[in-house]
């Protein structure tokens, strides 16, 4: 395959019969295979070439989806049915899900070709990938760096043109901030837009799945493959948003008008490369929108709360881990306790277990007032703080990421320096609102990222702009020892 | 701001998480949840009077569904990922004598 394609490009191409979905796929295995970057932790050749083979009978039918055909991988959080789901633990090392997850099933269904399973922090709980069982990625810019995490072995597989979209999760930034940090584009749609449904559960009030991708139309398509209302996920949104499909069908339109962006204050503090992300403004004034200052106040909170309530609610979803219905079970077992004790002490990683027992603390009798009704107290404020700017603004520009990709092992020791990496996405989470990172630049060879923030929904806006703003930059298109992306297939 | 610093008792808490700590990793457990804790207790400095814990991010109310049976019996798919049963039921080591 000649070079990295977008996944319009490969669609348009199998729809030309210019390369079959087999062909497609075995070029993929073929770079899966040569990766350096420890990005996947499952390859799935035999159900690739399957699916492959069968797109291609749907090609030729014409019964096919736009992504029919087009290889992607998963998350190793949603579950596969047949393929190994481990959630980057040893606790799920081989557990094989008897049931696709709903953004599988959608993406079978329409025809897409599942390459395998990428590596991720334990339960998603990291923000540098270190904490996986199966061990860390290299960020494909520079092997001695973290891609950023939980969904590190997404953005680096991404990255390093291995596959030109993966599913991805984002509870406190897992997907906005490896995709800055592996310069790709990541959207965190709306809470409830996606289905949480066999999405292995950390934190549930927070938990949302989107697409990490090359750019903001590709970032479309896959959204509209993936969304949609669940009856099996009680909390999945009921919308009828014609958008959704229109952009996937036709593209992504030019907005229809300038746009009133804010600019939070308090993102802007303590910025190390706040050069970068005044080039982005420049940029979108130029554009002809109009940028404010605003102010989001109770943004310094926003850390401690999210580490009270996904604390709070991983302890509670992690307790599921008995070793008796699925998952790691220790050797000869004396009792009951010593069964449950020992099981989920040899199958939960130091991160995992941290988290579980500050959810423990928190909820405990006499600190639950304290802590968790004080935390979701603050929760409002923090949600109410962005109802009131977007009262006046459209969108919000932000930087992604404090800093750009960390050196391994260099924050690893420090739980409480990892979780300033948060600081700029967890906010968003809190309040459910949708969020996209895109690349806008480089810090001494390493990728930087911008985070556009909307109202609840509004994920048309979010990503309106960021195509308009990649039409207008060619930083989502750079990769690793000068490759680029194309977003043709021939080049 | 609470300035004391917190007093964990660990021991109590692997409990209840049902969680071992050997006495080695027990120490660093401990001194990483008391910087988390202390960590967290900023948020204490927040106003939050009169003001109503939110849980859903989006303020949702749980969706209700009419009381039918819809799941089908997939007793043995489910077992499939069990690490011990027998006769369809799980194994576990005896409870009572």
């Amino acid at each position: 395959m000649p070079g990295i394609k977008t996944l319009r490009a490969m669609s348009s191409a199998l729809k030309n019969r210019e390369i079959s979905s087999t062909e497609l796929t075995q070029e993929h295995l073929a770079k899966i295979a040569a990766d350096k970057t420890n990005s996947f932790v499952t390859v799935a050749k035999d159900n690739a070439l399957e699916q492959a083979k069968q797109a291609q009978q749907r090609r030729e039918q014409e019964s096919s989806h736009p992504l029919t055909g087009v290889p992607l991988a998963h998350k190793d959080i949603f579950c596969t049915q047949g393929i190994t789901t481990t959630c980057g633990s040893r606790m799920l090392e081989n557990f094989v899900a008897p049931y696709d997850a709903h953004v599988v099933a959608l993406l079978n269904q329409a025809g897409m070709v599942t390459l395998g399973k990428t590596n991720m922090d334990e339960f998603a709980m990291g923000s540098s990938n270190e904490s996986s069982h199966f061990g860390p990625v290299s960020n494909p810019w520079n092997l001695d760096k973290v891609p950023g995490g939980s969904s590190g072995g997404s953005a680096a597989a991404v990255a390093a043109g291995l596959v030109a979209c993966a599913t991805g999760t984002d509870t406190g930034g897992s997907i906005r901030q490896p995709a800055a940090l592996c310069g790709i584009t990541g959207l965190k749609p709306t809470y409830g837009r996606i289905s949480r449904y066999g999405m292995i559960a950390f934190a549930s009030s927070l938990d949302q799945a989107g697409p990490m991708t090359c750019d903001a139309e590709d970032a479309a398509l896959m959204l509209s493959a993936m969304a949609g209302f669940d009856s099996k996920d009680s909390t999945s949104a009921q919308r009828q948003d014609a958008w959704l499909a229109d952009f996937a069908e036709q593209g992504i339109p030019d907005l229809d008008r300038p746009l009133k962006i804010g600019l939070p204050q308090e993102y802007y503090a303590d910025l190390s490369n706040g050069s970068i992300i005044e080039a982005v403004q420049n940029t979108l004034a130029q554009q002809g929108h109009e940028l404010v200052d605003v102010s989001l106040p109770h943004t310094q909170a926003a850390i401690p709360v999210y580490y009270v309530i996904a604390g709070a609610e991983a302890s509670t979803n992690l307790s599921r881990y008995d070793g008796v219905r699925f998952g790691h079970r220790c050797e000869n077992p004396q009792s009951l306790e010593d069964l449950y004790k020992r099981s989920r002490s040899e199958g939960f990683g130091d991160e995992v277990k941290r988290r579980i027992l500050t959810g423990t603390y928190t909820l405990s009798v006499g600190y639950f007032d304290a802590y968790y009704i004080k935390a979701q107290q603050i929760r409002r404020l923090i949600s109410e703080d962005f109802s009131n700017v977007f009262a006046d603004v459209d969108v919000l520009l932000t930087p992604t990421s404090p800093t750009p990709a960390f050196s391994k092992g260099q924050l690893s020791d420090d739980p409480i320096a990892m979780y300033q990496q948060d600081l700029y996405t967890v906010p968003t989470s809190l309040a459910g609102l949708p969020a996209l990172s895109m690349p806008c630049g480089f810090v001494d060879g390493l990728p930087v990222g911008a985070q556009l923030i909307a109202p609840a929904f509004r994920e048309d806006v979010l990503l309106g702009l960021a195509a308009q703003y990649q039409k207008h930059s060619d930083w989502h298109l750079q990769r690793p020892n000068g490759s680029r992306v194309s977003k043709e297939w021939a080049t | 701001m609470s300035e004391a610093k917190p007093t964990i008792d660990l021991a109590h808490l692997a409990n209840l998480a049902r969680l071992n700590f050997d006495p080695n990793s027990s120490e660093s457990a401990r001194a990483d949840l008391e910087k988390i804790i202390a960590m967290i207790d900023a948020m204490q400095a927040v106003n939050t009077e009169d003001v109503a814990p939110l849980s859903h991010p989006l303020d949702g109310a749980q969706r209700l569904r009419q009381d039918l049976v819809t799941e089908t019996e997939q007793r043995d798919n489910f077992q499939s990922t069990a690490p011990s049963t027998s006769e369809g039921y799980y194994l576990v080591p005896r409870v009572v004598d």
